[in-house]
């Protein structure tokens, strides 16, 4: 009837709900003793069954698509400097934040995880949609507004990647057939380049493959409208795609990173400074332009490492995927 | 007096985040204290105290936790009146899953932690399914894909309950809890106050310091398994 009641009865090691049947008749038929098995008592089950239906029947929160901008103001530096411009995030971009280590970068990510209300060291508060954000947006469990992906973050849950998946679509209400499973592990496999199958366990992921597949499904199956990247440098996917997948979701990406690949990336980025965003920073042409020689010389260095350990030799020069820049077309 | 019970698996991270919330309420002017309750033994009122702040222990050694918990919290609660407390946070580890420590008209928070495994709130009784609030802590080592496993099945598991994201390192939560313990009940005496649910009993030949182990020392409360073929 629910797929919820029929989750959590059978939890309980119990058989759904028969068809038809009307929550408080089943609950007044339960023997005593399964009630105190159970550890809850005879009305506690019904209100409990009940509010599991009322989920089902209610309304998805309007999570995903309802947010359009974020705003980040009044914060202030480790010297009480106060930050001077509000910063406004919109959906399908992506903004980078760059400073010293321990400037305060991962005080701001922070900050938007909890969607802070001055009550935070920094002292910032976080608009939604250019509004204060409502309890429910701050406590529903269901559509949290800010997923978040981080070098510390592994899978622990020993099951394969399949299942799990399922697992996680079955949570979202989407119909497992629906392919949405094989569609995300075909993605983390173009992000990744080491491919696996739905019948690999998560724990034998690599570092590579657990961090494409984080990201493919907090893009096809997460429903929070913002994603936070902590320092995902060395991760062994293809950033680029990675993050163009995420903003094709028309989400907002904020990275915090020291890698100049993923820095050049964002539309912009947050210069952060003894704890206060000190400037924020518009990528230009000329920059989207050297960022293509970067990502030139990442190509020949991953080359390099791959043909060593094929055990070759490396005495040839490096060729360049693009031309050298006095020889490429003049960027406005 | 506000009270609250914190109730939740062991090294979940009940302590790391209560000092948190601790902090925040002396911060606002609150005199706080906390009475931890545990089985075997505890270092917890050692990691209070340091904050400054009036503990006790009650350790239950031999006995159901569950039940030891009942019969001094009210004396907990004239300890903490005594000492002029405005907050008594009550710590109470969840050592069986069946704990039930919860009680009508306290404010009761449970903390579970992802690292447990996305199943786990299936398995935990009354004292994650009657919480008022649930805490979940150590977000920041697992997939994002995994704790929204795990706070679907939180949410199935309790679905009055809000949910807060805790991390016990950072704080993060803290301040949330701190406001919902402001908002708390008064208590002043737990007098005629029921618990939520019936504690787990027990009451056969073992209970009472039986070891001999065969179907003729088996008395009072015992229930056998099945090993029927079922189909
Ligand atoms: N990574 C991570 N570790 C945490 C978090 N919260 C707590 N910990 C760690 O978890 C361990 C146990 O924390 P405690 O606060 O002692 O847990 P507890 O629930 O009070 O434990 P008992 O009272 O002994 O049952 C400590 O090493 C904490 O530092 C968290 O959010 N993330
Ligand atoms: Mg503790």
């Amino acid at each position: 009837m629910s797929p919820r009641i029929a989750a959590f009865l059978s939890g309980l090691g119990l058989p759904d709900l028969p068809a038809g049947a009307c929550i408080d008749g089943w609950t007044a038929a339960m023997p005593e003793a399964a009630l105190q098995d159970m550890g809850l008592d005879r009305e506690q089950l019904a209100a409990h069954l009940h509010l599991l239906l009322q989920a089902e029947t209610a309304e998805p929160p309007a999570a995903q698509s309802a947010i359009h901008t974020l705003t980040v103001e009044g914060g202030h530096g480790k010297d009480g400097h106060a930050e001077h411009d509000a910063l406004v995030l919109s959906a399908g971009e992506i903004v980078c934040i760059v400073g010293p280590t321990g400037s305060g970068k991962s005080r701001l990510l922070a900050d938007v995880e909890c969607l802070a209300q001055g009550d935070t060291p920094s002292g910032r508060r976080i608009l939604l949609n250019g509004a204060l954000p409502t309890p429910d947006q701050r406590f529903a469990p269901d559509c949290k507004l800010v997923a978040q992906l981080s070098q510390n973050m592994n899978f622990v849950v020993d099951l394969t990647v399949g299942v799990f998946l399922d697992m996680h679509a079955a949570c979202r209400q989407i119909d497992p057939d629906s392919g949405v499973t094989g569609r995300i592990i075909a993605i983390a496999n173009s992000l990744a380049g080491e491919r696996f199958g739905p019948d690999v366990s998560l724990t034998q992921l690599s570092g590579g493959q657990a961090r494409a597949l984080m990201i493919a499904d907090a893009a096809l199956l997460s429903e929070s409208p913002i994603v936070l990247i902590d320092e995902i440098e060395n991760a062994g996917i293809n950033r680029r795609d990675a993050l163009d997948l995420l903003v094709s979701e028309d989400k907002i990406v904020l990275v915090s990173t020291h890698d100049p690949l993923l820095a050049l990336l964002g539309n912009r980025r947050v210069i952060i400074s003894h704890g206060r965003i000190a400037d924020v920073i518009t990528t230009s042409e000329a920059e989207k332009a050297v960022l293509i020689q970067l990502e030139d010389i990442d190509a020949a260095m991953l080359a390099v490492r791959e043909r060593l350990a094929r055990g070759e030799r490396i005495e040839d020069p490096i060729v360049w995927a693009h031309q050298s820049p006095r020889e490429r077309p003049h960027v406005r | 007096m506000r009270l609250v019970t914190v109730a939740g698996p062991p090294s979940v991270g009940k302590t790391s985040l209560f000092i948190k919330v601790a902090a925040r309420l002396r911060d606002d002017g609150a005199h706080v204290g906390v009475v931890k309750f545990d089985a075997l033994s505890t270092t917890d009122d050692a990691a209070y105290a340091a904050l400054g702040l009036p503990v006790r222990v009650g350790l239950s050694g031999g006995l159901c936790p569950d039940h030891y918990f009942v019969s001094n919290i009210d004396d907990c609660v004239a300890w903490g009146h005594g000492n002029g407390l405005d907050v008594l946070i009550i710590e109470t580890a969840g050592l069986c899953n069946r704990c039930s420590p919860h009680i009508k008209g306290v404010l009761a928070i449970c903390v579970v932690d992802n690292l447990a495994g996305i199943h786990t709130p299936r398995k935990i009784g009354p004292m994650l399914r009657l919480a008022d609030v649930v805490a979940i802590t150590k977000g920041d080592i697992v997939s994002q894909a995994e704790r929204e496993v795990f706070a679907y099945n939180v949410r199935l598991a309790n679905p009055r309950a809000p949910v807060v994201w805790c991390n016990g390192i950072t704080g993060q939560g803290a301040m949330d809890l701190a406001f919902r313990i402001d908002a708390a009940p008064r208590i002043d005496t737990l007098e005629h106050h029921h618990l939520r649910f019936s504690m787990p009993s027990a009451a056969c030949s073992y209970c009472v310091g039986e070891t001999a182990i065969g179907e003729t020392y088996q008395r009072g409360n015992v229930r056998k398994m099945s090993f029927e073929d079922s189909r």
